[in-house]
């Protein structure tokens, strides 16, 4: 299994997320833009370990050949801090929310560009 | 005016990385001429790189059959360890920032629970439990392991906050709960320093890999892990829907 395809994919979605950081007002889409770039570059990381023809690395069976191990265990590191940063930013935009009844960044005066 | 800049510079980031992905290495085998090195346990040439230690020699050196799972909780163990602080650090600031400004006029009418909603969730939820549990409890034998179970076993209380709208998450139950298995945690790796060893190391017998009585300390502090994530994740849902009142 060729690894291009998904590295183009990560790529692709580092930059829908930086575009959807860059452009929108709207505090909910902010977040899942962030997601989403969050997304990409644990998929990076995982392609990077991957070894042609080789299978999880659980030692069951006679599998000769193991993806590399250790961007799996950092990617489960980043996917619960990257849970952190959104249960976070989603209870700042809920504090926003109550306070100006909006959810655009303008609205409060605080943000915006 | 906005968009177009941030198309423009999103596309420059894209033709960027494309670029430099394009010339990435294509992956092959880690036995690699660069790996080669003298070893001095051996006296020899070794040719062992970190994956290469990880697969062929994790499973004797930790009993879990899981590689991923002897990384997270014991090779990088302490890791693990700033990760759950970090978890516990964003529950709190969740649950500091949404009490310290309660909503006055927002209590929405405590509605009638749908009976399909609550029947479905009351035969489902036994089973979510029991899946998360098995997760957690497995985690050194199959993928999975805390985190995950943990993030089940809140999905279960997101159901029942979802089906049953006067159901409310007994925090401060939860909490035991969470700074207890938090503390079972830390205590293992504190065994193992008084044992004379290094933090979180193994002390327990390994048993034979690819049983559930294995792995030594692994399926004890996954456990842990699992307590802790769920209650955490269930308390983070709770107060966003609007906490005990």
């Amino acid at each position: 299994m060729e690894i291009t395809p998904f590295l183009i994919l990560s790529a692709g979605l580092i930059s829908i997320g930086l575009y959807g950081i860059m452009s929108k007002k709207n505090l909910l889409k902010l977040l899942i833009s962030l997601d989403i770039m969050d997304v990409g570059v644990n998929l990076l990381i995982v392609t990077v370990g991957y070894l042609p023809g080789g299978t999880a690395p659980i030692m069951d069976g006679d599998y000769g050949k193991y993806v590399d191990p250790l961007p799996q265990a950092l990617v489960l590191t980043a996917i619960v801090i990257g849970v952190s940063v959104l249960a976070l930013g989603m209870i700042l935009t809920i504090r926003h929310y109550r306070r100006t009844g909006s959810l655009e960044m303008d609205e409060g005066g605080v943000f915006g560009w | 005016m906005r968009r177009a800049v941030s198309a423009l510079l999103a596309l420059l980031i894209f033709a960027y990385l494309f670029g430099v992905l394009l010339k990435a290495p294509i992956p092959g085998d880690y036995r690699d001429e660069r790996y080669n090195y003298y070893s001095p346990l051996s006296g020899r040439e070794a040719n062992e790189s970190v994956p290469d230690h990880y697969v062929e020699r994790g499973e004797e050196e930790t009993g879990s059959q899981n590689i991923v799972t002897s990384i997270v909780v014991l090779y990088r163990g302490f890791d693990t360890l700033g990760e759950v602080t970090v978890l516990f650090t964003a529950a709190t600031g969740v649950a500091f920032l949404l009490s310290t400004q309660r909503s006055k006029g927002e209590k929405e009418k405590k509605k009638e629970p749908n009976f399909m909603a609550s029947t479905g969730v009351g035969l489902v939820l036994p089973f979510i439990l029991l899946v998360g549990a098995y997760i957690f409890v497995h985690g050194h034998l199959t993928p999975g392991g805390g985190f995950p179970g943990g993030a089940v076993i809140a999905t279960g209380f997101v159901l029942m906050l979802v089906a049953y709208p006067r159901f409310q998450l007994r925090e401060k139950k939860v909490s035991v709960v969470e700074a207890f298995s938090g503390l079972a945690f830390a205590v293992i790796g504190l065994i193992s320093l008084i044992m004379g060893l290094t933090f979180l190391e193994n002390y327990l017998p390994k048993g034979v890999a690819g049983t559930l009585l294995s792995a030594g300390i692994i399926p004890l502090i996954y456990i842990a892990i699992g307590f802790k994530v769920g209650s955490e994740l269930s308390a983070i849902v709770s107060h966003m829907k609007g906490g005990e009142e």
